[in-house]
């Protein structure tokens, strides 16, 4: 099998915040008290006068970026996933997504892969609750490369966004050549039986999957959606049409996240056998990023059974 | 400081604000009149005397920033702004009706100078913050102003915003506490006691002063005050009654989110235009 490398996605954003921040003196930084984590504190130490560590108060955090994007500034937010679109909820309705504000909330620690640390810090409802509010657009990347075009693309957009990235370093499977386009999903293999689209984690272990099954003779296309809203509904349909079964599968909630948004527009074009594959409504728990992927069923091996077991059931 | 002719004229257009206050609410079957009419004074002071604002040019680069914190207020807000001349005196009329441009809550999209959508409470300061940090950063003199409920205070999201403006020493920032006393399920004391109001801002590390706030040399005298603070935000606590200027709605709990029946307005206008009378006098 092919060895993989494997990177932080929040290298690569703390990387891309700095270079971007060169480059447009309007771009602030706010955190809440995770800068390192987050990986905000290399602007931070690079462009002092334009960081602003809130300290822990993320209800706090959301309205002040609010505030300097009303003054005419484009505000990176940033802390865990969890209390980015969970604590902050109300404020990201109200101050950000009501009020239609230039505000980008770039939220680490999303997911099982939080690890150790437990339900408590595992956000597996954003792409939900998120996803819910008018005016607000939510992607996540699935490795590296795809964090330094996606921050890119989403930072020359205008309005509200919600980026969700992770802890643990994920295999890499794209390069510099890597393309983004808000409300792009984009088909990574060809294939006639099966229709598989990820996001995040799960695109790497959709890819090995469709790989070894094409040696059984099973051919799978391969979408990477990181567009969750506005959803590249029309290359999923396309799809669809070709293949009659749409599987995804994402470190998620089956209930709210991608395969919900993927449902909700097959339903009403192109109703399709689907499986949702994520976490079936319940809270995470602790262990390390790698086994608590087997754990729930979200590594390689994992995703392959799930599908084998898809096929079989409608064959 | 100010003239006994400026005075006259400020004690005027805040007659005329209650007035709409009433109209609007009174019309629109609903809204919000008791803390309404307890801000008027502060709000004429604020519209007609301290802030650098262009109502022709709604988004003047070099203007001053409101945010009504205590969004339920809107009557006196877009009583003050359609008076400046943001939008036509008429349209007050269409307050909280379909299709009206004056929204409940305020909208920024939607309204001509206002300048955030607010509503749900606690977050007007934090909004506030982030403004004067940007006004900061760009070394403009421009400066901004948040008016806060009391009832408001009992948000959490106040208090962590008072630290952060206190720790990146906002002084570009004036926040005005409308100490009216009551919120909506009675006399703030009893639902939740707020104070010591000032004991607790001064804890934070900001500049208090407070006054009365119906008083106009004192509200005047107090944004100047503000305006003199150096390395720290300030916040005036504005004592004040609720539904001041009607007799009848004065202190009375039922007037934070009831409005005057037909009758009731009628009175509360006759009420009004005597005090008009009094002022000309």
């Amino acid at each position: 099998m092919k060895e993989f490398e494997y990177k932080h996605l929040r290298d690569a954003y703390g990387e891309i915040l700095v270079e971007l921040g060169e480059k447009y003196k309007d771009i602030v930084v706010l955190d809440a008290d995770l800068s390192s984590s987050t990986r905000t504190a290399k602007f931070g130490e690079k462009f002092p006068e334009r960081f602003f560590n809130i300290g822990v108060s993320e209800q706090d955090l959301m309205s002040t970026a609010a505030g300097l994007a009303i003054a005419g500034k484009r505000p990176f937010v940033s802390t865990f996933a969890v209390f980015a679109a969970g604590r902050a909820w109300e404020q990201i309705r109200q101050s950000i997504a009501y009020a239609n504000v230039n505000v980008k909330i770039v939220a680490s620690h999303g997911g099982i892969t939080v690890g150790e640390d437990g339900a408590t810090h595992q956000m597996l409802e954003d792409f939900a609750i998120m996803r819910v509010l008018p005016n607000m657009k939510v992607f996540c990347p699935a490795d590296y490369y795809e964090t330094k075009i996606l921050i890119r693309k989403v930072f020359e957009s205008d309005g509200p966004s919600y980026v969700r990235l992770s802890r643990a370093k994920f295999p890499v499977i794209f390069d510099e050549t890597h393309d983004f386009e808000i409300g792009k999903a984009q088909v990574l293999k060809e294939g006639k039986d099966l229709t598989a689209v990820g996001v995040g984690i799960t695109v790497h272990g959709l890819l090995i999957t469709a790989e070894e099954l094409e040696k059984e003779g099973i051919s799978i296309e391969v979408i990477n959606s990181p567009s969750i809203k506005p959803l590249d509904g029309e290359t999923i349909l396309n799809s669809a049409r070709k293949t009659g079964k749409v599987f995804v599968a994402e470190e998620h909630s089956v209930i709210g996240g991608l395969g919900s948004a993927i449902s909700e527009f097959l339903s009403q074009h192109y109703p399709t056998k689907m499986k949702f594959h994520g976490i079936k409504d319940i809270f995470g728990r602790s262990g390390n990023a790698t086994e608590l992927l087997r754990f729930y069923g979200l590594d390689p091996e994992g995703i392959k059974r799930e599908i084998q077991k898809f096929l079989k059931d409608n064959a | 400081m100010i003239n006994e002719e400026e005075l006259k004229k400020l004690r005027e257009i805040s007659i005329r604000i209650r007035r709409h206050i009433v109209t609007m609410t009174g019309l629109a079957k609903s809204g919000h009149p008791g803390g309404s009419l307890s801000a008027a004074d502060i709000i004429t002071v604020l519209f007609f005397k301290k802030m650098r604002i262009d109502p022709k040019n709604p988004r003047w680069k070099e203007r001053d920033i409101f945010i009504l914190s205590k969004g339920h207020a809107t009557p006196v807000l877009y009583a003050a702004l359609a008076e400046a001349g943001f939008f036509p005196v008429e349209e007050l009329k269409n307050f909280r009706r379909l299709r009206s441009h004056l929204q409940g809550h305020p909208d920024r999209l939607m309204t001509p100078g206002v300048e955030m959508s607010t509503g749900s409470l606690g977050q007007g300061l934090s909004v506030a913050n982030g403004v004067a940090m940007a006004f900061k950063i760009d070394k403009t003199p421009r400066k901004v102003y948040v008016l806060i409920g009391d009832g408001e205070l009992q948000e959490g999201q106040i208090w962590e915003a008072a630290m952060t403006a206190a720790h990146y020493k906002l002084d570009n920032l004036t926040a005005i506490v409308d100490y009216n006393g009551l919120q909506i399920d009675g006399p703030v004391s009893k639902v939740k006691e707020v104070a010591p109001v000032a004991e607790k801002w001064k804890a934070f590390g900001w500049e208090v002063k407070e006054i009365d706030g119906h008083d106009f040399k004192q509200i005047i005298e107090a944004l100047d005050w503000a305006d003199g603070v150096r390395g720290k935000p300030a916040v005036i606590i504005a004592h004040t009654l609720k539904g001041k200027g009607i007799s009848f709605m004065e202190g009375k709990v039922k007037f934070h989110g009831v409005p005057p029946s037909e009758e009731e307005m009628k009175k509360a206008l006759e009420e009004l235009d005597k005090q008009e009378r009094e002022i000309r006098k």
